[in-house]
């Protein structure tokens, strides 16, 4: 923390709250609203990458190298979570030749 | 001490036989069973036998034998399983174990073609397990369980024939009035506790004698409660209905059971209570009534019965009021002497009823059977001789007991002995009327029935031919003091059951009433003969009968319809209560609802499944929006 210099101290840490905040937001409405499933996930990971955010800025300005190494956590994680996610839309674009998740209705009551 | 020993074994081996049999009826083949059956009886007889040699020697009153501690709360309640061996006892021991190998051997015979011998030879030997612990019982607890015993026995016995609804429904009645009699017995056990603080039966005694005035009302009331025990297993007023329906039962159950040993438990217990009894002179005058009203009525009903086994079932419950009355007037030894002699005629009389059932293929009506006497000529002799003792009618047996009876009432209460001459005379003409339809005049059956007519097989009458000779000598161990010094009986049952208050009577008034007994007795032979000797007037069938006095005496004086309009009906209605609305309207109601809700929260819930992706997104994050705030706000 040390060898980051003074002026990008100024910064209020709470900036980075508003921003990881606003990203969240954002990634968790695109869940929500979006229906091609791509993009789903392209929403998932910024709503990963916003919480990498937090956490980094956390481990920069408290001098605690925790936040970076959860990090690494993540990323390993979302890199995992990805590969087989998307192997599940490879298989449902087989058999629907669509990657909309409004057709996937048979689990049904 | 050995001996004693023996005490522990005797028992056992019936108990042991039952097992066998029990367990193994289906795998065995039906002569072995019958043969083990038998053996484990006769074993015991032996070993009663030994016994009975030593309590002849024996100088103490009383024996015990102690199997273990059975119950024991600190120190205010010890009972301990244990056998009382004394004179009383040996002598109901040698009685059950003896008419029990007899009636075993016939069993052998008699049910040769059932195919659930096994099983019936297995509920004998429970049954002379559970009466051997009842007479050997040296605390009410333990006559209590032998007491119970029986009476379940009665009832398996009973309904041994399980496919047939009425045999069922008899087994059923004798089992519940045995139980409201079982009701009375129990709660004088817990009175003596209450009031003694033990159920031994000599420590009882012992008490009774020094801390007790006479007619005591604490007294008075456990005797009562000991007598209502009597009523129901003895077949007194008004519960004695079960014993003629027990006749459904095989003919060998009727024997035993309901002649020779159970019904004489009540008997039994009273004499073995004879020292509270004596205290209270209340009861003993209500059980010299009540075994009077049943003598008289018992036999009135058996003057028109046409089964030859319901006479016999009346003829029991007559003399079991003879019994009683015996008791009444506080002559406990001499209640042992019929309680003695009746079993060996009344078995025998049994024992030659199956005979006749058996070679009449299961015919037990007597308007179908006469001429007898030639076809079944062993099963014949051995009848009348059990006919003529249960008459009593000298030298054979029942006339000395019975006489013995009439005498000690004539010396306490002349309006009794009224009635039992009455009675007696009824007896004597309802059993000839009885040898004479079944055994002379002409055969009335069916030519099928004529062709099967057969004498029965050695096993079943050799007991006949046992029973007969006991029948002709046993009154001698009672002989009246008019014609021998030494009534030895009462010599040897002595202090065990009782002081007999002598009657003080002259010789001259003893042989005068027993030439007026012996008279009627003759006098109702004759009419008997007269009436029905030669084939004539056999009675009726049932749907003729016209007259309106035998209408009602045949149908036993309607008390059985009684029964069922006071006691029965209120019973079945409030089953039906019960049913109708704490089952259907109450418990189906919880039950059902619960099931209905379930059933309801399951449809509304299932609407949450919808399949869209997008929407259990949506519950996802709502869900957690919901925690994260749950959090916040917890914290805080």
């Amino acid at each position: 923390m040390n060898n980051i210099p003074l002026y990008l101290r100024e910064i209020p840490q709470v900036y980075y709250l508003y921003l990881a905040t606003a990203l969240f937001t954002i990634g968790v409405i695109g869940v929500l609203v979006r229906r091609n499933a791509l993009i789903i996930f392209m929403c998932i990971e910024l709503m990963l990458n916003a919480v990498n955010l937090l956490l980094a800025s956390f481990a920069a300005y408290r001098n605690d190298a925790a936040g970076q190494v959860f990090v690494f956590f993540i990323m390993a994680v979302a890199a995992a979570e990805v590969a087989v996610g998307l192997a599940i839309i490879v298989m449902i674009h087989r058999t629907t030749r669509s990657v909309d998740v409004g057709l996937l209705k048979s689990l049904k009551w | 001490m050995e001996n004693l020993l023996l005490a522990l074994l005797i028992p056992l081996l019936p108990l042991l036989g039952f097992a066998i049999n029990g367990i193994g009826f289906k795998q065995l083949p039906k002569t072995l069973a019958g043969v083990l059956g038998t053996l484990t009886v006769f074993s015991s007889f032996l070993l009663t036998l030994v016994l009975f040699g030593y309590v002849l020697t024996e100088k103490a009153d009383y024996s015990l034998v102690k199997a273990y501690d059975w119950i024991t709360i600190t120190d205010a309640i010890k009972i301990s399983f244990s056998y009382q061996i004394d004179k009383l006892s040996i002598v109901m021991m040698l009685l059950v174990t003896g008419v029990g190998t007899l009636i075993h051997l016939y069993s052998m015979g008699y049910m040769s073609h059932d195919k659930g011998m096994g099983k019936f030879f297995a509920f004998l030997n429970l049954f002379i397990f559970s009466m051997l612990v009842l007479v050997m019982g040296s605390d009410y607890v333990t006559m209590f369980i032998g007491w119970e015993g029986v009476g379940l026995c009665s009832f398996l016995l009973i309904g041994f024939w399980n496919q047939n609804r009425e045999y069922n429904a008899a087994a059923q009645k004798a089992f519940v009035m045995n139980r409201i009699g079982d009701l009375g017995f129990l709660v004088a056990i817990f009175l003596i506790f209450q009031h003694f603080g033990t159920t031994s039966i000599m420590d009882v005694a012992f008490k009774a004698n020094t801390e007790f005035k006479f007619s005591d009302p604490a007294i008075f009331w456990i005797t009562i409660c000991l007598f209502i025990g009597a009523m129901g297993k003895s077949a007194q007023i008004p519960l004695y209905t079960w014993l003629p329906d027990a006749m459904a039962g095989p003919t060998p159950v009727s024997a035993l059971i309901h002649a020779a040993t159970m019904v004489t438990a009540g008997i039994y217990m009273v004499v073995r209570s004879h020292v509270l009894f004596s205290l209270a002179p209340e009861t003993l005058e209500i059980i010299a009534w009540i075994g009077c009203a049943t003598a008289v009525f018992a036999a009135s009903i058996g003057l028109f019965q046409n089964d030859i086994k319901k006479v016999l079932a009346y003829s029991t419950v007559s003399q079991l009021g003879f019994m009683f009355m015996a008791l009444g007037v506080a002559a406990f030894s001499t209640g042992m002497f019929h309680v003695l002699t009746h079993a060996f005629f009344k078995a025998l009389l049994f024992l030659g009823a199956g005979s006749v059932i058996h070679a009449m293929s299961n015919e037990q009506d007597i308007r179908k059977m006469g001429g007898l006497w030639k076809k079944l000529p062993i099963t014949f002799w051995t009848f009348l001789i059990g006919t003529i003792a249960i008459s009593g009618i000298p030298p054979f047996a029942g006339f000395f007991s019975k006489d013995e009876i009439l005498a000690h009432l004539y010396g306490h209460n002349k309006p009794i002995w009224i009635a039992a001459m009455v009675a007696s005379f009824m007896t004597s003409f309802y059993m000839f009327r009885l040898l004479f339809l079944t055994f002379f005049g002409t055969f009335r059956g069916t030519e099928e029935q004529k062709h099967h007519l057969h004498e029965s097989p050695f096993t079943m009458t050799l007991p006949l031919i046992l029973l007969a000779v006991l029948s002709m000598v046993g009154g001698f161990m009672g002989l009246p003091a008019v014609f021998a010094e030494h009534h030895i009986l009462s010599d040897f049952l002595g202090k065990s059951a009782g002081v007999v208050a002598g009657h003080h009577m002259d010789d001259s008034t003893e042989l005068m009433l027993m030439g007026i007994s012996v008279g009627i007795a003759v006098v109702a032979l004759a009419l008997a003969f007269f009436r029905y000797g030669s084939g004539k007037n056999i009675p009726v069938a049932d749907e003729v009968m016209t007259n309106p006095v035998t209408k009602v005496i045949y149908n036993k004086y309607y008390v059985d319809e009684l029964y069922g309009f006071i006691i029965i009906k209120p019973l079945h209605v409030l089953g039906d209560i019960a049913m109708l609305v704490i089952e259907y309207l109450v418990i189906d109601l919880i039950v059902n609802f619960i099931a209905l809700s379930s059933r309801v929260a399951g449809l509304g819930m299932r609407k949450m499944q919808t399949g869209s992706i997008g929407f259990y997104m949506f519950a996802m994050v709502i869900g957690m929006v919901l925690f994260l705030a749950y959090f916040s706000l917890a914290s805080n």
